[in-house]
């Protein structure tokens, strides 16, 4: 059902830009949807951060995963349980770029006994960190129609990217794996019980979008061969913030226009989606703090100063007799006052 | 009561009923799927009188079965209000509302999961039981397209729900390890209770320690003399035992050291056995310490509650220490208490600048690690003392146990002690093997009873949810002949002797200190001994015949008495 709705969604984007072009709405499409669409995102994106960040941090709650400093003598793990500024960059350098957590990934299984087994289990992993770095390298690939001249490290980017010389234009590796990627993405998402059981339709929405994305990416630059100069025309124009719609983008333009739609509507999706997991990473209290609570004291702004104890005197006057039975020391002596009660 | 399961039938349960966790898809979509509250899967209500002792809203007789939960008109509201409260004062809650990606990699981390097969006890379908409310009552997609975009309305059903599965996640944060965000459902469970706690639906078991603690000082409402004289009679074994006397100072003014550890290790056992080790302990190297009848809990059951509760009760240490006047604070084996302690106490009572930097008077090693909050951990303190080769030690006195090592969830994830109590463990015994790899250190399954949910009534549920640990436990007791599992958690004392007795029958359970105590030799001792602490008699050791520890916590339970911490 909810797979459903994503895929019908997808398609409802793809109609819409076809439609749109093909009734020659070009400066909607090429012109005002973009930039609504970038303003929307670095908008929303930056509003979401600031959102997050207005909420404090009460308490200091790092996970930690191996052994704390105490003892001089005792070896330290410095990166799952760092304890300085530094350290926890290190932490956090491991969890954005190689997915460290995601990486002690297990799998469960219960057998005949009952024994509970677990296996070591990277698929995952490695699914995850191909899909995020193919889309890295992909979306910096672009910076080439982005501006002029063309950054040295999309040079490279591209050398490497297509070293193998299949097809022309060059053909780019993360071209492939990135529609193999999201495609197993998609099928675990399908396939593994637990995680079909959990998927909302915010799950396979965004991974068809990128699906499409690529896909139509992928149709224009090999197959429907749209004219790249037009392109670079439009797109330059955009950053340069002196807008125009070329007229030589070919008989195929409309392959162009829904990859641009389908770009925009993942730029205004991301910021209400849970893709601002990419911001959300760098905030999460349980990773980017040091397991140094009880060394340096943290602040608390709403820590609230009248929420005071049972007090001692008021613990004394209730059990002032029987502790003296025992002979524990009392501030005040029982003689006199009767109020030792209980 | 109600008759807990034989652990066939919880195994058949798990291997031959469909099952989530070995690839059974359930039919219905778990927004449709209501709970049923059966005997055994849930645990009492917090009784009027508890809630209105300690001025908890909508004090009433109710059970968690009946069809009205008699909540005050607008609880919704109630629920709703506090729910955004909260968003504005945790980010951790309105980081982790908003950013899981629902990748499943937490759904087999869980202990309740494993042990139950139960969907909802998957840690990112715990968290949407709440995230689904987020959508639908605050998020404009959510409010306008429903399910469609995972979002619902906060009903009773859903109170319902999470009742019974909030109070079937013992924070143990193993789901956090494993998250690529480090999305912790602990964080989520406590925002659920305390979300639970404005409307009345708390558990008895949680509310009447806090309301025992905060008068008395603990959670079995025992009053100073009956926790001296408690402590006084382990000092009369001990006498018998080892012919070492030993006179406990209590509430004394200007020692050096405050010594807090649960109230448990006080009366429950097997806990008395490891108090009898510390005492042993302080007695060998002549320590200058208090005990205090006033902060006479290490445990705080107000963490389970809410982070009000947590905080007043959790200042009675620091208050008593500045009485006292005190240098500083040495820490008992507990583990949610040392998750309290270690990440919550100096934001929330401290600064502590009437102490001093944490020193030890026998070593001078000073606990620069606990520089601020000036609390040192008894396996820091004791590890340091057998670096330095302060204690007299014979561990062949321990030959009798095998041991292996369990890691508690809160000492291991939301402090990272993991080498203290094992360096501690391996000088004073001579057999010692860990469990698998996945199963202990950060990766360490909680017993399955933690946070507040350690009562008889709950068994069913609390056996299931331990089974991932009795079965690593099972698993060296097998191949090592292990025979002892040994751990810093007056918590896991209690109910893993319960766990150990329904899974791996001949297991028995002890802290840390008992074989610390077991192993210190004195000058003008009883030796050679007859017995160990236990009084067993190790010396023609066979068969554990009876099972000292077994039911004894369990026991104490009719009454809502904290037998177990
Ligand atoms: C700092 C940046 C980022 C980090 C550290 C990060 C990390 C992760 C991780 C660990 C996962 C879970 C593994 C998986 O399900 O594959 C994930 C999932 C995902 N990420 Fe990212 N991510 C980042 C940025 C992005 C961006 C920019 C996008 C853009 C579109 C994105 C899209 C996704 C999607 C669609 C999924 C879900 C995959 C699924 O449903 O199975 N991420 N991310
Ligand atoms: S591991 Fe984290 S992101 Fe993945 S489903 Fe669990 S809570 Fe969500
Ligand atoms: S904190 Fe522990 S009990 Fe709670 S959901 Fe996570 S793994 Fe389960």
């Amino acid at each position: 059902m909810s797979m459903l709705v994503s895929l019908i969604a997808v398609f409802g984007l793809v109609a819409v830009s076809y439609m749109m072009e093909l009734v020659g709405l070009h400066t909607v499409l090429g012109i005002i949807i973009p930039y609504t669409a970038v303003l929307v995102f670095l908008g929303g994106f930056t509003y979401r951060i600031i959102d997050w960040a207005r909420s404090p941090v009460p308490f200091k709650i790092p996970t930690t995963c191996g052994q704390q400093e105490s003892l001089s003598w005792i070896k330290h793990n410095k990166l799952e349980s760092p304890s300085t500024t530094g350290q926890v960059m290190a932490r956090m350098f491991l969890e954005v770029f190689f997915f460290r957590s995601l990486f002690r990934n297990t799998k469960t299984d219960a057998t005949e006994g009952p024994r509970l087994l677990y296996t070591s289990d990277k698929f995952l992993w490695l699914g995850g960190i191909v899909f995020h770095w193919t889309f890295l390298v992909i979306v910096l690939r672009h910076f080439r129609l982005f501006v002029e001249p063309v950054p040295g490290f999309v040079h490279l980017l591209e050398s490497v990217d297509g070293f193998i010389q299949l097809t022309l234009p060059t053909f780019y590796m993360t071209d492939m794996v990135i529609v193999l990627v999201v495609t197993y993405l998609f099928i675990r998402r399908v396939v593994i019980p637990q995680v079909k059981y959990i998927s909302l339709a915010a799950d396979f929405f965004p991974l068809l979008l990128i699906l499409a994305i690529a896909l139509t990416g992928i149709l224009m630059r090999y197959i429907l061969k749209v004219n790249i100069v037009g392109v670079k025309e439009l797109v330059h124009g955009l950053f340069a913030l002196s807008p125009v719609i070329p007229d030589n983008l070919g008989s195929t333009a409309y392959i162009f226009y829904i990859h641009l739609f389908l770009v925009s509507s993942l730029l205004v999706y991301f910021p209400f989606s849970k893709l601002m997991h990419m911001g959300g990473v760098f905030m999460s209290p349980t990773r980017n703090l040091p397991n140094d609570s009880r060394k340096h004291r943290h602040i608390n702004p709403w820590n609230d100063p009248n929420i005071k104890p049972h007090s001692y005197e008021a613990y004394e006057d209730d059990f002032r007799k029987v502790m003296k039975s025992v002979g524990l020391p009392l501030e005040k002596d029982v003689d006199g006052e009767e109020e030792g009660e209980k | 009561m109600v008759k807990t399961p034989k652990p066939k039938e919880l195994t058949e349960n798990l291997l031959e009923k469909p099952n989530l966790l070995r690839g059974d898809q359930p039919k219905q979509s778990w927004m449709e799927t209501p709970v049923e509250f059966k005997p055994g899967t849930y645990c009492h209500a917090a009784k009027p009188k508890v809630l209105e002792g300690l001025g908890f809203p909508n004090p009433r007789e109710w059970q968690p079965g009946d069809d009205d939960w008699q909540l005050p008109d607008g609880w919704e509201e109630t629920i709703l209000k506090g729910f955004q409260e909260r968003l504005k004062k945790f980010r951790s809650f309105k980081l982790y509302m908003d950013i899981c990606v629902r990748c499943g990699a937490c759904a087999d981390k869980c202990h309740f999961f494993l042990g139950s097969g139960d969907p909802k006890n998957m840690p990112v379908l715990r968290a949407e039981l709440v995230r689904s409310i987020y959508r639908g009552e605050f998020k404009t997609a959510g409010k306008i397209l429903g399910s469609i975009a995972g979002g619902r309305k906060m009903t009773i059903g859903v109170l319902k729900e999470w009742f019974m599965y909030f109070h079937q996640c013992t924070q143990c944060r193993r789901c956090s390890v494993f998250c690529p965000y480090g999305i912790d459902t602990a964080e989520i469970t406590m925002m659920a209770r305390e979300m639970m706690s404005l409307v009345g639906a708390n558990i008895n078991w949680i509310m009447e320690p806090v309301s025992n603690c905060n008068r008395t000082g603990n959670h079995l409402g025992l009053q100073p003399h009956a926790f001296v004289s408690s402590i006084r009679s382990l000092c009369e074994d001990i006498e018998e035992i080892t012919g070492v006397s030993i006179d406990v100072p209590f509430n004394k003014k200007g020692a050096e050291i405050l010594f807090i550890t649960p109230s448990a290790d006080a009366f429950a056992m097997p806990g008395i056995y490891t108090m009898m080790g510390y005492l042993l302990l302080f007695k060998h190297i002549g320590l200058d310490y208090t005990m205090s009848t006033y902060a006479s809990e290490g445990g705080n059951f107000g963490s389970f509650t809410n982070n009000e509760t947590m905080k007043m009760l959790n200042a009675k240490m620091y208050a008593e220490a500045k009485r006292l006047g005190v240098k500083w604070i040495l820490g008992g084996e507990c583990g949610h208490m040392w998750r309290v302690v270690h990440q919550y106490m100096d934001t929330m009572n401290g600064p502590a600048d009437f102490l001093e930097l944490p020193k030890s008077p026998i070593t001078g090693t000073v606990f620069s690690n606990a520089a601020s909050t000036k609390m040192v951990h008894i396996a820091e303190f004791t590890a340091d003392l057998i670096k330095h080769g302060k204690l007299k030690l014979d561990p062949s006195r321990n030959d009798h146990w095998h041991t292996t090592w369990h890691d508690s969830c809160n000492t291991a994830r939301g402090m990272g002690l993991l080498e203290e109590p094992r360096y501690v463990l391996q000088n004073v015994v001579n057999k010692f093997h860990e469990m698998p790899e996945n199963t202990i250190r950060e990766q360490t399954f909680c017993c399955g009873s933690g946070t507040g949910l350690n009562t008889d009534e709950f068994m069913e549920v609390r056996m299931k949810g331990g089974l991932p640990r009795a079965n690593a436990v099972k698993y060296v007791m097998e191949k090592h002949d292990v025979n002892l599992l040994s751990c810093v958690c007056a918590i896991d004392r209690a109910t893993l002797s319960s766990l150990v007795q329904y899974w791996v029958p001949g297991m028995e359970v002890s802290g840390l200190h008992e074989l610390v105590g077991n192993a210190l030799v004195f000058e003008g001792e009883k030796w050679p001994r007859a017995m160990d602490l236990r009084e067993d008699e190790p010396y023609d050791y066979e068969e554990p015949e009876e099972e000292p520890e077994a039911e004894a916590p369990a026991e104490a339970t009719e009454e809502g008495g904290e037998g177990d911490v």
